[in-house]
């Protein structure tokens, strides 16, 4: 190359070319703030109201760029914790993961991207409150479609319809170790579910041991607060997945099947010893005298035989479990299985003596007298009448005492056309026990089918099976031959009226649309109510029963201060982990009345 | 007399445009006697961090590897985790990351002009070519919603499909961007002080290029012709066609013909990957990242990013965590070991050049 190369030289003076050009990036003069683009991941904006404060956001955040904190004006309500995210927007790296992981869809990033302050203390932005306007240059979202969050539950594997009216075969199948493993893993572990619980089991705790693969951890945990779980795990009403976070854009976790799952895996009430392992402290020379053995009074007893107490329990039938014994039909819990759960109860020294009906076999006094404390689960043992014209026809039951029945072993005649009255669980149970016995079954409810307090996979179950229902029919007489048997029943269509004070609507018969439903059978399942007559008249004075049920304190205490009781008896809820929530609550507390 | 060497320090503060990091240098006169790299200033343990992340989070460190080509290490980690996991990414995502990768090489080496150029004084070439990396820029921001940092390539696929429109706006940006590199050859290649900067200056030895496993322009511009994309084809590399420039003269000038002509392959391979690039899914999603285990067992896998081969390993036990994360890049050796042998003998004032002409890329080398 020669010392001046001409070309060389030359060619770089190209650059004039681009003299007097206008600079790429700076496109606008007088200068104009850029607009980011439609997927742009800004500054991050949050819906106040779709947001229900589960966390997923702060805990996906690999910055630990979010906390959780309170906002004035937001109150925790069932399913939703009360907190909002807050952002350290010195942290932040905009990934943008908390938005893929928020399973409302509430959270997104923005278009905005300039933010200058003096203030150190700014760089926390709390998304929705600092920029309330942010919804408008929402850029980087996460809809159905791009979310992480896995929407879709696992099916569970069930009888088929045709099948299961043949026999009293467990409809449910469970999951498999597969399945378990895939539908736990959708869980977030937000635990919004676990203060919906009125027994507040350790949800995510438990699921999480499954999707990690240690089903043995996850019985354990169970067990923390719960000794009937697999028949929670069977038949609960599962407050918890309603206000399961997944569920506001999918389904919810199958929490109750997952619990199935894991009890399962202990077969038996040694297995199930052998993985609780359970630590039962010294025996502390103090008992405890507890009257029925409904979950309420089992666990009570389960926890407070853990913690050295002498415990008894009398149970007026010939086997334990209440209403969950007697109440629910086999093909939803088999005795199998609660036989194994009550086992295990048995196998760390809770002593139960059946057939013993308190206030017959033997006196409320005399109990109240042998032991330190007494705690009455004695449940809701009586139903309520249908109360129309021609109910003590022969044929006209109710549903609650016909379940008990069949599922003592009783026979019971119900001819070929079964009416239920009512919408509960305990309407269709008895309506999907009739078609077993190979009658047609009809439900009429007073309201519309979507207001039927009944568990919904109980009402698709039903009708799978051949159940018919009728809503909006409201049952006036019940027609008889003359030899006094059932032969129909006889109802107003109704219509549904807008409530003025804002509540549901309430049903209102339609005068003139009397319409007959032929029956062989009537049963009413609009209700139970309690039997308190093993009180003695001092005693029922004292402990003060209202508006048909015990009146106790938050510890489960009656107005004596010896006496606590629990379940169907004492809340309105009347469902198993209530009582459940009861029988934990009691055995603390007496465990605190008999330590003082 | 024999002349007494004296000790001078370049850097730590960017000695060039490859991050912190400092050449120890003796000298007589305006020559090197020797040199000694000292790392050690940006440190972020990010193989460290991993450990503590779940399977989803890791991904957003990756980027940070190295900040001015970030999405080779987003690839290596998406396939590391896809070959343990057993799976598999849908046609078109793959297509998506190929168009992905190489607008990263376009953009990494507009940088590298501007670095290359920026070291020897010239910057009005740098003034261009970052001015024209900001419309690949532009392009990342509207794909992924990030200019620098994309987290996009995610295992089991890309995280959002293309935006409408948006490949007639990439196949605009590589019309206007081959019109400008003809004014860069006038400004740069043409230019008589680049070349007399650059040729014979900075030579690797062939007979080193082995023992310090040197790879990417390095090892082509020294005529070996080696590239992932064709020895070991990953995504959809094996669908295209396109060529492995190669020089022979193993110095600046070699290498930066070599990373100009990569340029132009790479505006062909992103024509070629909007031409047959299937519609349809894009992503195969995981599980519920909080959750997701991945199976024990390990992977090594291995991309070619603008600076070389770079290789990724990742160690599962079955937990929701990687054992061990461990990246290899090319800056590792050409800037450390390779940087301290070949600089005795030349000027003081040829090192940043020679250093951007390597690769260098401090953050790369420090994980
Ligand atoms: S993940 Fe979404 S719903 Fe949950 S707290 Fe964060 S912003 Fe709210
Ligand atoms: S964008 Fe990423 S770094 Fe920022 S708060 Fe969300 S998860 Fe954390």
């Amino acid at each position: 190359m020669s010392f001046f190369d001409l070309q060389g030289t030359l060619k770089p003076l190209t650059a004039l070319k681009q003299f007097g050009k206008k600079p790429h990036t700076l496109k606008d003069i007088p200068w104009k703030k850029r607009e980011a683009s439609d997927r742009y991941r800004g500054l991050h904006f949050n819906d106040l109201d779709e947001c229900i404060g589960c966390g997923n956001c702060s805990t996906i955040c690999q910055n630990a760029a979010i906390d959780m904190i309170h906002l004035e004006g937001i109150e925790g309500k069932k399913g939703d914790s009360g907190l909002r995210p807050r952002v350290d927007n010195g942290r932040c790296c905009w990934c943008a993961l908390c938005v893929e992981v928020c399973p409302t869809g509430s959270l997104s990033l923005t278009k905005d991207y300039i933010y200058v302050t003096e203030d150190p203390d700014a760089f926390l932005w709390t998304p929705g409150v600092d920029n309330p306007d942010g919804a408008e240059r929402k850029s980087f979202v996460s809809d159905k479609d791009h979310s992480l969050n896995d929407f879709n539950r696992i099916p569970m594997p069930e009888l088929e319809g045709k099948e299961r009216v043949k026999s009293f075969a467990e409809v449910v199948l469970g999951y498999n170790e597969q399945q378990a493993r895939e539908e736990a893993s959708r869980c977030i572990s937000c635990g919004i579910c676990t203060e919906v619980c009125p027994d507040h089991m350790h949800i995510p705790e438990y699921i999480n041991a499954i999707a990690s693969g240690n089903d043995k951890d996850a019985v354990k945990i169970i067990y923390d607060n719960n000794p009937l779980p697999e028949m929670c795990g069977k038949v609960c009403t599962r407050r918890c997945e309603d206000v399961c976070a997944i569920a506001t854009r999918g389904d919810s976790v199958a929490i109750r099947w997952l619990k199935r799952y894991a009890t399962e895996t202990a077969a038996t009430a040694d297995l199930t010893h052998e993985i609780v392992n359970p630590e039962i402290k010294e025996a502390n020379g103090k008992t405890v005298g507890i009257i029925g053995a409904g979950p309420s009074g089992l666990t009570a007893a389960y926890y407070l035989a853990l913690r050295g107490y002498d415990v008894t329990i009398y149970e007026a039938s010939a086997k334990a479990g209440g209403a969950t014994m007697y109440g629910i039909p086999k093909y939803r819990l088999p005795i199998e299985s609660l036989d194994k759960q009550i086992g295990y109860i048995q196998s760390i020294g809770v002593k139960i003596n059946f057939n013993t009906k308190v206030g017959k076999d033997i006196s409320f006094k005399e109990i109240y007298d042998k032991y330190d404390t007494v705690f009455m689960g004695v449940g809701f043992p009586d139903a309520w009448p249908l109360g129309v014209d021609g109910d003590d026809a022969k044929g006209s039951m109710q549903a609650f005492r016909y379940l008990y029945m069949i599922n003592a072993g009783d026979k019971v005649d119900i001819g070929d056309k079964v009416v239920v009255v009512g919408g509960g669980n305990v309407a269709i149970d008895a309506a999907r026990v009739s078609r077993r016995f190979g009658a047609e079954v009809t439900i009429l409810y007073r309201r519309r089918v979507a207001d039927m307090p009944a568990d919904w996979e109980e009402i698709e179950g039903a009708e799978d099976e051949g159940v018919h229902i009728i809503p909006q029919g409201i049952p006036t007489k019940i027609h008889k031959d003359d030899k006094g048997h059932v032969t129909g029943i006889e109802y107003l269509k109704a219509k549904m009226v807008a409530d003025d004070k804002g509540g549901r609507p309430r049903p209102v018969a339609i005068e003139g649309s009397e319409t007959i439903l032929e029956a062989t059978a009537v049963m009413a399942a609009i209700g139970q109510m309690g039997d308190y007559s093993f009180l003695p008249k001092e005693f029922e004075d004292k402990i003060k029963i209202e508006r048909g049920r015990f009146v106790v304190n938050e510890k489960q205490q009656t107005g004596d201060p010896k006496v606590f009781a629990g379940g169907d008896a004492v809340n309105r809820t009347a469902d198993a982990i209530s009582a459940i929530a009861d029988g934990f609550r009691a055995c603390k507390a007496i465990d605190e009345y008999l330590s003082k | 007399m024999r002349e007494k060497a004296t000790t001078i320090y370049l850097g730590p503060q960017h000695p060039g445009i490859t991050g912190n990091m400092m050449v120890r240098l003796k000298v007589i006169g305006d020559t090197i006697v020797s040199a000694q790299t000292e790392v050690g200033y940006l440190h972020r343990a990010f193989e460290k961090l991993q450990e503590r992340r779940n399977w989803l989070q890791g991904f957003t460190l990756m980027c940070r590897f190295c900040v001015p080509e970030s999405d080779p290490m987003e690839n290596v980690y998406a396939r590391s985790v896809e070959a343990i996991d057993g799976r598999e990414v849908p046609e078109r995502g793959k297509y998506i990351r190929v168009m992905v990768l190489e607008l990263a090489r376009i953009a990494t080496q507009l940088m590298w002009y501007a670095g290359q150029n920026g070291s020897l004084g010239l910057y009005t070439m740098g003034q261009w070519s970052i001015g024209d990396r900001d419309y690949i820029l532009d392009l990342f921001e509207e794909l992924t919603g990030g200019r620098v940092y994309h987290m996009y390539q995610w295992p089991g696929g890309v995280r959002r499909d293309l935006p409408e429109g948006f490949t007639d706006k990439v196949l605009r940006t590589l019309d206007y961007l081959e019109k400008r590199l003809k004014d860069y050859d006038d400004l740069m290649f043409a230019n008589s002080i680049f070349q007399k900067r650059t040729q014979g200056v900075g030579i690797v030895p062939k007979e080193n290029i082995i023992e310090h496993g040197v790879v990417g322009p390095v090892l082509r511009g020294a005529g070996i012709r080696s590239d992932i994309r064709i020895d070991e084809p990953y995504e959809v590399y094996d669908k295209l066609d396109f060529e492995i420039p190669t020089q022979e003269g193993s110095d600046i000038w070699a290498r930066a013909l070599v990373r100009r002509a990569e340029v132009h392959q790479s505006i062909r391979i992103i024509r070629q990957v909007i031409d047959q690039m299937p519609s349809g899914e894009y992503f195969n999603k995981f599980p519920n990242p909080l959750k997701w285990i991945v199976p024990a067992g390990d992977a090594y896998v291995r991309v070619e990013s603008g600076r070389g081969e770079v290789g990724f390993y990742a160690v599962s036990d079955g937990t929701i965590h990687p054992r061990r994360m461990h990246l290899r890049g090319a800056a590792y050796v050409h800037a450390i070991t390779l940087l301290e042998s070949i600089l005795p003998g030349q000027n003081i004032a040829d090192v940043s050049a020679i250093m951007n002409s390597l690769g260098t890329c401090a953050p790369e080398i420090e994980r």
